[in-house]
């Protein structure tokens, strides 16, 4: 499964990459905001994003509008600080599968991970 | 800004700590910041905030409290713009959480992160702004809220 992760801040994608499940994921491809996002996205032909929301260039939110209109069926799942229900809300009316809030540890990560993959099967 | 939203970010910020792990965060009573006071470390983030708000929420800490999130973190190599990257990463985790008492008209902005000593940064001397002081394995940080009501 490839893997691409979205953030801005370099010590939050290693923290992700680290504390994914070894074994599920074959490839990490990073990109530092939106517009990177879409990118790579276009090349890479991930399997399932992780994406923060407040970024420069482009936010989550327009990120995941694009990535959708690509790929209607794409597995996002949302990673971000913002811990208000409306932007939750508007995250899944755009397209994203789920919702983890910052701070995060492992077993939440991996738990939201799955629930995302087990949901699109 | 009245003492339940000063609650929230002492909240917030302890929630933050233990969710790294290892011992608790030490979070020393808030006060209100006098003019001149600049209770600022090694690196600084700062969240501009907009929309039901007005202001500013820095974020700033000693390199040895960041250095140990970082280890917390799983981090073995530590540089300079990790530090920076990890003060701007906390500032941003903490503003976007208080979203949860503040609503979605909240507006965070993305991070800027200053390095330096209390002469290098100005604070905003025109908004009453609350400082919550933190320590952590022994290494210090303040929170700084600086809010229009």
């Amino acid at each position: 499964m490839k893997l691409l992760i979205v953030d801005d801040s370099s010590v939050v994608r290693r923290a992700i990459q680290r504390h994914i499940d070894d074994g599920r994921v074959s490839e990490i491809i990073e990109a530092r905001n939106g517009v990177e996002a879409v990118t790579m996205f276009t090349v890479h032909r991930p399997d399932l994003v992780t994406m923060d929301i407040t970024m420069p260039e482009m936010d989550g939110i327009r990120a995941v509008e694009e990535l959708v209109k690509l790929r209607p069926d794409v597995r996002i799942l949302i990673v971000s600080a913002m811990a208000d229900k409306h932007t939750a809300i508007q995250a899944v009316r755009k397209g994203a599968k789920g919702f983890l809030l910052k701070p995060f540890n492992s077993v939440e990560l991996n738990e939201a991970l799955e629930e995302i993959l087990t949901d699109g099967i | 800004m009245n003492e339940g939203e000063i609650q929230a970010f002492v909240d917030i910020t302890v929630n933050y700590f233990n969710q790294i792990g290892g011992e608790p965060a030490r979070v020393e009573p808030p006060y209100m910041r006098k003019e001149g006071d600049s209770p600022i470390h090694d690196f600084t983030g700062v969240i501009g905030i907009s929309g039901s708000r007005k202001g500013a929420i820095y974020f700033t800490a000693t390199s040895n409290l960041l250095t140990n999130v970082l280890e917390a973190h799983g981090e073995t190599q530590i540089s300079q713009p990790m530090l920076a990257d990890m003060v701007g990463e906390i500032a941003n985790t903490i503003s976007g959480n208080a979203r949860f008492y503040f609503g979605h008209e909240f507006m965070i902005s993305v991070p800027v992160v200053l390095l330096g000593r209390p002469s290098d940064i100005r604070l905003p001397e025109n908004i009453r702004s609350f400082v919550i002081p933190i320590s952590w394995h022994g290494s210090k940080a303040h929170l700084l809220v600086c809010l229009e009501n």
